[in-house]
């Protein structure tokens, strides 16, 4: 054997990530390797050569453990001195609590998910580049659920409507929709996965979703949980690198590959779009310091970023998905039915509703010319007055839902703003209902999957969410007090208006010990 | 003395998440890594079963025939959420730099005799092979296990692997060139010696029980296998003019497997004392597993040990029989 020790030549980085990483596997001889790798070729997705894909972060384990520790060892340092100087009495107003309820509900155990999705497609990809790109994203999303619920731990302390918030993931009506988002995913086989997450996800919506609620942060005064996305920002980075690179793996790889992938990026901007209802309401409507209007946001982050990425992918033959034209007339509209349906539904929700206030509904106007004065206005000014006069209104018959994303039917039709869109598929008899042309395709398409939806309202009238001791041919029988308790939502403390909320009495309460003798 | 420094108090409305306070008894202050774990998994409600894997809900416990009442017995005992997982390893890692460091700037390996330092790149290249198959198994077990305070340690036992292979990576490139790393594959592949070892790998990575693939590799195989080459490979290069260089380059496993047994034993302990069902299905696939483990790790024991394999292989078993005693696991076959 030749062995020159003294006469080695220096390792660029990339050949010296190579050696670490890419001769590491083999070919399994005593196991055939589509029993070792089962998943990898069911979805008609092609690949002739795993070493084609590259690498977008060539990061040893060594270098990872020791970037990540430092920034953990100042997230940490940060945290502890926010919450040491209660650092949640210096937000702008305690309405803005409410938009962390929904992070840490509705986000933070997605995180998790996120994490035992890429486990699954880290062990289950055959290439070893891919593989350990994934299984660095497991790793940064499980930091990520974990620095986000520690980040929240101390709003749990002083805040309602955080206490359960695994729980209320899995039981909560309006939760299912960010959660059947990433069962859909994570059902899917390894390579939509991929472009679901990976790609449709990370890359083109998270501007929409992470930089929203870090950005409102950082505008109320937060600094606990801005802290935690700026220090997941150069993990994001390299979670977009990643999902970017799974995709020009995959139209490089084979011309048939092209037709179904350009399926899934319709499916999951969709799906994606669908969910960021909930962050297009929190942008107009939640936070008391706005950074900018939802449909500013879309037109930087979407129109203009995602129309540049499709601009670039073209030359693969991928195209715009068709239903970015429905989301460029939603943009006007879907926060105000968001944050409407809420304020009817917040005796069942776990965080505050409230209405705008006449200088936040002037911002709408202002912001949404077209729409807020002439269809949404209105309905706020009426509810207002009701509740003026004591008739605050709370609506109390369930709602109907999609079938695929699992918001209630109040998204209008594209060409008429004061019809409520409805569309129906019939399966094996049954007929089923979608909000949108969007979502009935995507039913359509793979039918057998979409019928196992479970619908939190169906649920409740099947009896499928009450406790085991709830006793519905009781006279006293309460459908909603008992759903409440399925939910393990309290009563009067989690729910309702902010107005009047023991949030509101403690908040002012304690911003005067704080700030007045 | 002490400081009095007066800060404003705001009484909290709660000391914990409720299904924290659940598992701690009751609403108390709770620790980074309770909070981090405790229930993020899903058990109830899912929406679709998987495409790829329709007989499984999304998370299932049937995925192996371990049962637990609470999989959250399972705790770890180094209690690592993620921060406190990175800051262990960084520090670890740091360690291990250093050494490296001294070896390459000093060129400790140039002192030792070529033959010895080639047996080295014999014995200890082709595990980089071997613990990318830990990587894989433990990855399985991250994904499809059940309950985060199993899944979450499973996956930093992946990650470990990963850096281990690594590690093995840059011992090759320290002690020889990058043909070491081909001639490593190349014995990994076809080396009569390694053999026995890919086999057992392979095997496991075709496991469906994850518990089982648990006790497979990062019970059985790992608890000879590191042993024998962080232990008794290493003390017999040291001797053959090696000195500490080895010892040096192979620090972080040695010091890993020592840590992370902690780990592997609190797992084995739990489940075992679950029921007697558990127990005796661990003992059954400890018996199972024990003898195929021997044989594997006999092959490059071999190239080092010659006559002597056996009884240094026995002895290795000796001592892992008693590590799982005292973990109430009763190791029936010798090997």
């Amino acid at each position: 054997m030749d062995m020159p020790t003294t006469t080695k030549k220096k390792l660029g980085i990339k050949e010296k990530y190579a050696l670490m990483t890419r001769g590491l596997d083999w070919e399994t001889t005593y196991q055939p390797m589509d029993k070792v790798f089962p998943y990898a070729k069911f979805e008609g997705i092609k690949i002739h050569d795993w070493d084609k894909w590259e690498d977008p972060f060539r990061l040893t384990m060594d270098a990872y453990w020791k970037y990540q520790a430092e920034k953990e060892r100042k997230l940490y340092a940060i945290l502890d001195a926010f919450n040491q100087n209660n650092g949640h009495l210096g937000i702008t107003d305690a309405r803005y609590v409410n938009t962390l309820k929904l992070f840490l509900n509705g986000i933070s155990p997605l995180e998790y998910m996120a994490h035992r999705g890429f486990a699954h497609v880290g062990r289950q990809f055959p290439g070893v580049g891919p593989r350990v790109a994934c299984q660095m994203q497991s790793l940064d999303e499980m930091r990520h659920a974990q620095t986000q619920i520690h980040s929240m731990s101390n709003y749990n302390r002083y805040y309602n409507g955080f206490h359960s918030f695994p729980e209320m993931l899995q039981k909560v009506w309006y939760m299912s929709v960010p959660r059947s988002f990433f069962d859909d995913a994570y059902t899917s086989g390894p390579f939509e996965f991929m472009v679901a997450i990976g790609f449709s996800f990370e890359y083109v919506l998270t501007n929409l979703l992470f930089v929203p609620f870090v950005s409102g942060a950082a505008y109320n005064g937060d600094m606990g949980a801005m802290t935690f996305g700026f220090s997941a920002q150069s993990d994001e980075a390299r979670h977009m690198t990643l999902g970017l690179e799974c995709i020009r793996f995959m139209l490089e790889q084979d011309p048939d590959n092209i037709p179904i992938v350009q399926k899934w990026i319709d499916k999951w901007t969709w799906r994606g779009i669908r969910v960021l209802t909930l962050v297009a309401m929190m942008m107009d409507y939640m936070l008391p310091k706005k950074v900018m209007s939802w449909k500013e946001a879309w037109e930087i982050y979407f129109e203009e970023n995602a129309t540049a990425l499709f601009n670039d992918l073209a030359r693969y033959g991928i195209k715009m998905p068709d239903c970015a034209k429905q989301a460029l007339i939603d943009k006007e509209h879907i926060s105000h039915q968001a944050w409407a349906t809420f304020y009817q539904y917040s005796a069942v929700s776990n965080f505050h509703g409230w209405l705008p206030s006449s200088e936040e509904m002037d911002w709408l106007s202002a912001k949404y010319p077209d729409t807020f004065d002439q269809y949404y206005r209105p309905r706020f000014e009426h509810w207002a007055k009701e509740a003026a006069e004591g008739r605050r209104f709370y609506n109390t018959t369930l709602p109907q839902l999609c079938q695929v994303c699992q918001i209630p039917m109040i998204f209008t039709e594209p060409t008429d703003p004061t019809q409520i869109c409805y569309r129906e598929s019939e399966f094996e008899g049954d007929k089923y209902h979608f909000c949108s042309d969007h979502c009935k395709n995507i039913f359509d398409d793979e039918p057998e999957k979409y019928v196992q939806a479970w619908l939190p309202v169906q649920q409740i009238y099947q009896g499928n969410c009450f406790m085991p001791d709830a006793d519905p041919t009781k006279p006293d029988f309460n459908p909603i007090e008992e759903v409440l308790r399925y939910y393990n939502l309290q009563n009067g403390r989690d729910n309702m208006d902010y107005v009047g909320s023991e949030d509101e009495a403690n908040f002012r309460a304690w911003r005067q010990t704080s700030t007045q003798n | 003395m002490q400081l009095d420094l007066r800060t404003v108090t705001v009484k909290p409305l709660r000391q914990t998440f409720t299904h924290v306070a659940r598992r701690i008894g009751g609403d108390k202050p709770a620790s980074r890594y309770q909070e981090g774990i405790y229930d993020l998994q899903a058990t109830i409600n899912f929406h679709y079963r998987p495409l790829w894997a329709p007989e499984y809900e999304i998370f299932d416990a049937s995925r192996t025939a371990i049962v637990m009442a609470d999989w959250y017995k399972l705790l770890d005992p180094r209690q690592f959420y993620y921060g406190s997982y990175t800051l262990a390893r960084a520090r670890m890692q740091e360690a291990a730099e250093a050494d490296f460091a001294l070896v390459e700037d000093r060129d400790l390996a140039a002192a030792i005799p070529p033959a010895v330092r080639e047996l080295a790149l014999r014995l200890y290249v082709p595990l980089r092979h071997l613990e990318w198959g830990g990587n894989t198994n433990c990855m399985f077990m991250a994904a499809y296990g059940f309950g985060t305070a199993f899944t979450s340690p499973a996956l930093y036992h992946a990650m470990d692997h990963l850096g281990m292979a690594q590690y093995l990576t840059r011992v090759g490139l320290t002690l020889g060139n990058e043909a070491a790393l081909d001639e490593a594959k190349a014995a990994w592949i076809e080396g009569a010696e390694w053999q026995g070892l890919r086999k057992y790998v392979e095997d496991c990575f075709v496991l469906s029980d994850w518990f089982e693939l648990f006790i497979a590799h990062a019970v059985v195989l790992d608890g000879l296998l590191f042993p024998l080459f962080y232990g008794e490979i290493d003390t017999r290069l040291a001797g053959m003019g090696a000195g500490a260089v080895v010892t040096m380059l192979t620090r972080f496993e040695a010091e890993w497997f020592g840590e992370s047994s902690r780990w592997t034993n609190a797992v084995v302990k739990l489940a075992a004392a679950e029921s007697e069902a558990n127990k005796a299905r661990i003992e059954g696939w400890i018996a199972q597993y024990l003898p195929l483990a021997r044989a594997a790790v006999e092959g490059p024991a071999g190239i080092i040990f010659g006559a002597e394999t056996a009884g240094v292989v026995d002895q290795l078993v000796e001592q892992f029989s008693a590590r799982l005693a005292k973990l109430g696991i009763t190791v029936s076959a010798k090997g």
